[in-house]
């Protein structure tokens, strides 16, 4: 039986090996880019900050060992540099968490599109491409160094081509990086929600209150039953006695001026829910009004 | 807990209350993983989780079928999410992992790859002969194909006797370890971008391999015209042989990738890449170890070691060594492609 989802447009089919779908939702586009340049800022940052522990450290070990120690600092920078530009994101992917310092900043994580385990390589694949899809498109942009003629044309080709791959994600719905595409893998956003209040736990205490007969409940789906859920836990005034009033008239409810809307609402709630989730167990289920 | 004899509870009501306490045992569980202390469970709430996680999950599949409880159903959607990603999250360590690239993942992708090799390498040889064949007809030639900023002052204007002194490993013997760092990064560099590439269905990995050849060809040519082939022979080879082979895997890499998207077969070109992207990935994870050693060979050996003889002979222990690792019989153990 499907049920339409009813989320935003991130909203995807993720099916578990267990066979059920827990419908995640997937980075949009801003997210991804957002976070990738906190991470870009973060590299950045460390790259900066160990050039100049280096270069101090180099004037030190040079004046104690010569041009020996010079040479040490400067491997290592070479080598943090690679290891940064290279398996930053890799590292930072293949850890409990699945996402970089960046993608945990807004709430994001890389999982394997196939529901399975998200393995090192699909890791790895997936950031090896990005010297495709950054590093490239860059130093062509900086390699620009005054050429005339068809040099220049060869130039602009290139960063057509590159751009290409700059702006994968955003012609396509799942927003996936050519990365994405070759590692089998997605970003998706880390839930997480707390266990709200049963709204039926309020209604069942006032339901001795009002006694709605089987014709006042067949008035609604489960539709209209979800908004009158968010209604109420929104508890807006204004909304609820709007509600409240379109309700007492579909269903002909002769209105008690003691009662409050939010009693009479979540009352009605409860019934509703009742109703409907007894036509459930024989295997009916109203969508909402209009489905008989 | 509200009054559970209420005559109005519902059963989805009911259902919520039996099953409440796993649900918060397993994600207080959950908080803890995420914060980072995986580690600080015990035996018992790991073995714990995986079991709160189906049960979780099974909740969730009846709670959409007989609850109309929204909060519920979209709490336990994401609760059984945050579980899954646990449940099916990586946790191998790192030594693990090492282990496994080393005795079964690498072999066997690079052995999975040997059509793609032996394309990646015939492209490559076929530039070193049109390079060499094309600097050995008109040595200007030479210039197009090598940039000025990686020959050095080793073009066709050289004399025979500055060409000879750059392979004795006289040169920059100062800074020997900076050398071998700048190489193995320049180096892995290129090969990360041939095999990234690949995605754009094999041509500018084919081209970059071709490229590749015209310049060692180049080289080539322009020592064997002044009498000095065996000694450039020793001199490239040393290191060459790791390096080359290094650059060729990359290329069957990227060549893996750019087929799988040109041509999937009767898989989804989705499918078809990300099954060759797999492979392929392991097999470049390799080439950087590869190109690693290649750094310190040219870095180091080459430089120390100046007889062209033990040049060879070297270069014959790495062709042997990893023809071996590769494509030796292996155990019953191993898992190949």
């Amino acid at each position: 039986m499907a049920t339409e989802p009813m989320a935003a447009s991130t909203e995807r089919v993720f099916v578990t090996p267990e066979g059920v779908d827990l419908r995640l939702n997937i980075g949009d586009a801003g997210q991804r880019a957002a976070a990738f340049l906190m991470d870009a800022a973060i590299i950045i940052a460390v790259l900066i900050g160990i050039t100049i522990a280096t270069v101090l450290m180099g004037i030190g070990a040079g004046a104690a060992s010569g041009i020996g120690g010079v040479e040490v600092m400067a491997v290592i920078w070479l080598l943090v540099f690679f290891l940064l530009r290279n398996f930053y994101f890799t590292a930072f992917e293949l850890s409990a968490a699945a996402a970089t310092p960046g993608k945990r900043m807004f709430g994001l994580r890389v999982a394997s599109r196939d529901g399975g385990r998200l393995r090192a390589e699909s890791v790895f694949a997936r950031n090896a491409m990005r010297e495709l899809e950054v590093f490239l498109p860059l130093s062509l942009l900086v390699s620009r160094a005054g050429q005339g003629g068809a040099e220049s044309w060869m130039w602009l080709l290139g960063v057509v081509w590159a751009g290409i791959f700059v702006f994968f994600p955003l012609f396509n719905k799942d927003r996936l990086r050519a990365g994405d595409l070759v590692g089998g893998t997605w970003v998706v956003r880390t839930p997480r929600r707390k266990l709200a209040r049963d709204m039926a736990d309020d209604g069942a205490e006032r339901l001795d209150q009002f006694a709605f007969e089987r014709a006042q409940l067949e008035a609604y789906g489960a539709k209209e039953l979800h908004v009158l859920e968010t209604v109420l836990r929104q508890r807006d005034r204004k909304t609820m006695r709007a509600v409240a009033d379109r309700i007492v008239t579909k269903i002909g409810w002769r209105r008690d001026f003691d009662h409050r809307d939010e009693d009479f609402l979540a009352a009605y709630y409860a019934a509703l829910r009742g109703r409907l989730e007894q036509r459930l167990l024989m295997g009916v289920r109203r969508r909402d009004k209009h489905d008989v | 807990m509200t009054d559970v004899s209420s005559p109005h509870t519902l059963r989805s009501q009911r259902f919520r209350r039996e099953r409440e306490a796993d649900w918060a045992r397993l994600e207080k569980l959950m908080d803890r993983v995420e914060k980072g202390s995986a580690a600080k469970l015990t035996d018992e709430e790991i073995l714990a989780i995986p079991v709160l996680y189906r049960s979780t999950l099974s909740a969730l599949s009846v709670a959409r079928e007989t609850s109309l409880d929204q909060g519920l159903v979209q709490f336990l959607e994401t609760l059984s999410a945050r579980a899954y990603f646990f449940v099916y999250g990586s946790r191998a360590t790192l030594q693990d992992r090492l282990g496994r690239f080393f005795t079964n993942d690498w072999p066997a992708s690079v052995r999975g790859l040997w059509r793609e090799t032996l394309a990646s390498g015939a492209l490559m040889l076929l530039g070193v002969v049109v390079g060499a064949w094309l600097v050995t007809v008109e040595p200007d030639w030479f210039y197009a194909f090598v940039p000025a900023d990686l020959a050095g002052g080793r073009d066709p204007a050289a004399s025979t006797e500055t060409l000879r002194a750059t392979l004795d490993g006289s040169e920059a013997q100062d800074g020997l370890s900076v050398f071998a760092a700048y190489l193995f990064t320049h180096n892995a560099q290129v090969a990360i971008l041939a095999f990234a590439l690949g995605f754009s269905l094999c041509i500018p990995t084919a081209l970059l391999m071709v490229y590749n050849g015209t310049m060692i060809g180049a080289f080539v040519a322009l020592f064997a015209s002044r009498g000095l082939g065996v000694e450039i022979g020793g001199w490239m080879l040393i290191h060459g042989v790791t390096e080359l082979f290094a650059v060729t895997l990359a290329g069957a890499a990227g060549l893996k990738i750019g087929w799988a998207v040109a041509f999937p077969g009767d898989r989804s070109r989705l499918d078809a890449a990300v099954a060759a992207g797999r492979t392929a990935a392991v097999c470049m994870g390799g080439v950087v170890v590869m190109l690693f050693a290649a750094g310190l060979l040219e870095g180091f050996g080459r430089q120390l070691i100046v007889d062209t003889g033990v040049r060879y002979a070297v270069a014959a222990v790495t062709a042997m060594v990893w023809a071996a690792y590769f494509y030796g019989p292996r155990g019953r153990a191993f898992r190949g492609d």
